[in-house]
């Protein structure tokens, strides 16, 4: 049992899945009748969510061995977020080069690279800040016949097991299963990484290698974008009137 | 052919947002001829269940083995294939948590179901099957064509206005098959802050932010909390600094809520925080600041020192009882 535990901890294969999403701060606009993204001025992001899945593979990478790759499906205008990542400590990068427009999809892309090169652990974001599912992972899970648990706060390995910490409503709870695993991480699983200059000048020679999609169904389509109504003024009630906002709660917003 | 809605339980009681999801699931029967089925999973209150008829089930699917009662998203996606299957069910709807979107999710690739994800209305139905979603994290909406025989919608809270009758829904037995491997996973320990309402759940949310200034100064926040019956959540820094557990932390990278009302005392309203109560319907500011960017994301507002303000608030509560 020794031997194979040094063996499998030696060989740990880890895959991180990122998104190249519109920064946090971004304002949101549409082009082209409603049905494009402005992309005019924004700026763009590795999903935060991956950042802290990221984050993680690396300390594991540094605790017991093995490799993280980073996969990206989308084009090449994310080349540059992939090659953060290269930079934060990823050892080479896949991209499919597909323009994603639904989670299936995203999904399926994913599973044909994981099934090929078998790993040990595929880290996820919990959810893309663009278009907020929380579902691939799930779907890879299921597409590779391993399970998949979200959101996870706490990640260790020991050998072939994870012990993991995920949040559960209004509480979290601890559990430990057999790799290889999905998951999909948020904080505090770790703490965002900063490039550091030599990470930045070892990433331009890293290996990024573009793969072609393998065909894939696309199971919904989006037709029209648009944005929310304006919110109306602001009503202002003075401090030294205060108890007047719990009347209008009362009788004009009808809340409480 | 029914309309099959997976709900989640509270205790053995079906929780309030996954109500909203049969009351939404119903109308969806309408829309498209049919009827809406409840599945629910583990120990459960039979009268509870029942109660879905009120909000327009007419049957529920209670699979009652005890090895359900842990919530096993696994197992759940499992279960859920096997009823929609059973059922012969082209729309399924889940409403959205953590939980949800992973049953969802797995059951969407179970069922090569086309799945959607933060529903904010009821869909349209005339040949094609379209639906709007949140997207940005409440930034903007996209309207998305479901092209799958099989749908899964997983709809946000306030999707629809729930209005509740006095029917009851016949709840029978149901047997599906357990697969040992959803079952491999131990569980350890499990921390619930089961005195506190639930974030997600709670129709008033009170949240505090840096302007707090220390987790020694939470007591006004908390009774104002407490004699409103509202929940209590946080800006990031405040759980960043330990102030309050992270279960409470509100905004883009923690929990998204929306409830009826959401009262923020000393956070400045930044971008990401926004993000996560802008399905709020109405929003109070209480800030020193008038130029805090919060003021613009408001309903109303209270320019004045959150110390000074949150016991005349209180009080003024209390006087209402
Ligand atoms: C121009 C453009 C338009 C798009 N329009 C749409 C649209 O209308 N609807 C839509 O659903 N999607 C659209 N996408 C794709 C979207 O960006 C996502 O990649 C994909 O749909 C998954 O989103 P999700 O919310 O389901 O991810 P989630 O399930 O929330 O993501 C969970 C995790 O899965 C991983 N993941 C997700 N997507 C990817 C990816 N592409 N590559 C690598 N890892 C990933 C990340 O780790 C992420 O944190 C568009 C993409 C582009 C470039
Ligand atoms: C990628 C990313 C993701 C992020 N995700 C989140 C997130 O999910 N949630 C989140 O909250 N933040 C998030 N942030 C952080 C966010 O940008 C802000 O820094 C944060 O929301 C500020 O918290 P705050 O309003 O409590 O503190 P501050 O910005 O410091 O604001 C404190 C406010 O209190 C007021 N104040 C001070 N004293 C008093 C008093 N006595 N009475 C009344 N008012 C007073 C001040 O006027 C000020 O407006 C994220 C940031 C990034 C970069």
């Amino acid at each position: 049992m020794g031997f194979i535990h040094r063996l499998l901890t030696l060989i740990m294969k880890i895959l991180v899945c990122i998104t190249n999403v519109p920064d946090t701060t971004a304002k949101i606009t549409f082009t082209d009748n409603d049905t494009k993204l402005n992309k005019a001025g924004v700026q763009y992001i590795i999903g935060p969510y991956d950042d802290y899945a990221l984050a993680r593979a690396v300390e594991l990478k540094e605790q017991l061995g093995g490799s993280v790759t980073v996969l990206h499906v989308g084009e090449a205008d994310a080349d540059p977020q992939i090659r953060k990542a290269l930079a934060i400590g990823a050892d080479d990068a896949i991209r499919i080069n597909a323009d994603p427009v639904d989670s299936y999809f995203t999904a399926a892309q994913i599973a044909h690279v994981a099934a090929e090169n078998k790993y040990d652990l595929i880290l996820m974001g919990r959810e893309s800040i663009d278009f907020n599912s929380g579902v691939v992972h799930g779907l890879v899970g299921e597409m590779l016949g391993i399970p998949s648990y979200s959101p996870v706060m706490k990640l260790d390995i020991d050998g072939t097991t994870a012990t993991l910490a995920r949040e559960i409503d209004g509480g979290k709870e601890t559990l430990s299963a057999s790799l290889p695993l999905v998951l999909g991480c948020q904080e505090p699983i770790s703490e965002w990484k900063i490039p550091n200059m030599r990470g930045i000048m070892t990433a331009r020679t890293k290996p990024l290698n573009v793969v072609e999609p393998v065909s894939g169904e696309v199971l919904t389509s989006p037709e029209k974008y648009s944005l929310p109504a304006p919110k109306g003024a602001c009503k202002m009630i003075p401090a030294a009137e205060a108890e007047t906002l719990i009347k209008l709660l009362r009788t004009e917003a009808k809340v409480i | 052919m029914s309309v099959l809605i997976f709900v989640e339980l509270d205790n053995g009681a079906v929780k309030k947002t996954s109500l909203e999801a049969v009351a939404y699931g119903a109308e969806v029967a309408k829309l498209t001829g049919t009827t809406a089925t409840v599945l629910a999973l583990g120990k459960a209150d039979v009268s509870s269940l029942a109660q879905t008829g009120a909000f327009g089930a007419t049957k529920v699917l209670h699979a009652a083995d005890e090895k359900l009662t842990h919530e096993n998203s696994l197992a759940y996606a499992d279960i859920l294939a096997q009823a929609v299957q059973q059922e012969n069910s082209k729309v399924v709807i889940i409403s959205k948590s953590g939980l949800g979107d992973a049953v969802a999710a797995r059951a969407s690739a179970k069922l090569k179901a086309g799945i959607v994800s933060g529903v904010t209305e009821l869909p349209v139905v005339n040949g094609s099957f379209t639906v709007k979603r949140s997207i940005y994290t409440g930034k903007a909406f996209s309207n998305v064509e479901v092209k799958s025989d099989i749908k899964i919608l997983v709809v946000k809270k306030n999707a629809i206005e729930v209005v509740e009758s006095s029917g009851t829904a016949a709840v029978e037995n149901f047997g599906p098959t357990l697969r040992d491997s959803d079952f491999q996973a131990s569980v350890g320990a499990v921390e619930k802050a089961s005195s506190e309402l639930s974030l997600t759940e709670a129709d008033i949310i009170v949240s505090g932010g840096r302007g707090m200034k220390g987790p020694e100064n939470w007591q006004p926040l908390l009774d104002f909390a407490k004699a409103l019956g509202a929940a209590t959540g946080c800006s990031k820094p405040v759980s960043d600094l330990d102030w309050r557990p992270h279960h409470e932390h509100i905004g883009q990278t923690g929990i998204k809520v929306a409830p009826n009302l959401y009262i923020a005392c000393g956070i400045s309203g930044a971008i990401q925080h926004l993000a996560g109560v802008n399905g709020s319907k109405y929003i109070v500011v209480i800030n020193k600041d008038p130029e805090a960017p919060f003021f613009k994301a408001a309903d109303y507002g209270i320019v004045g020192d959150v110390f000074d303000v949150l016991p005349k608030l209180t009080k003024a509560v209390e006087d209402l009882k």
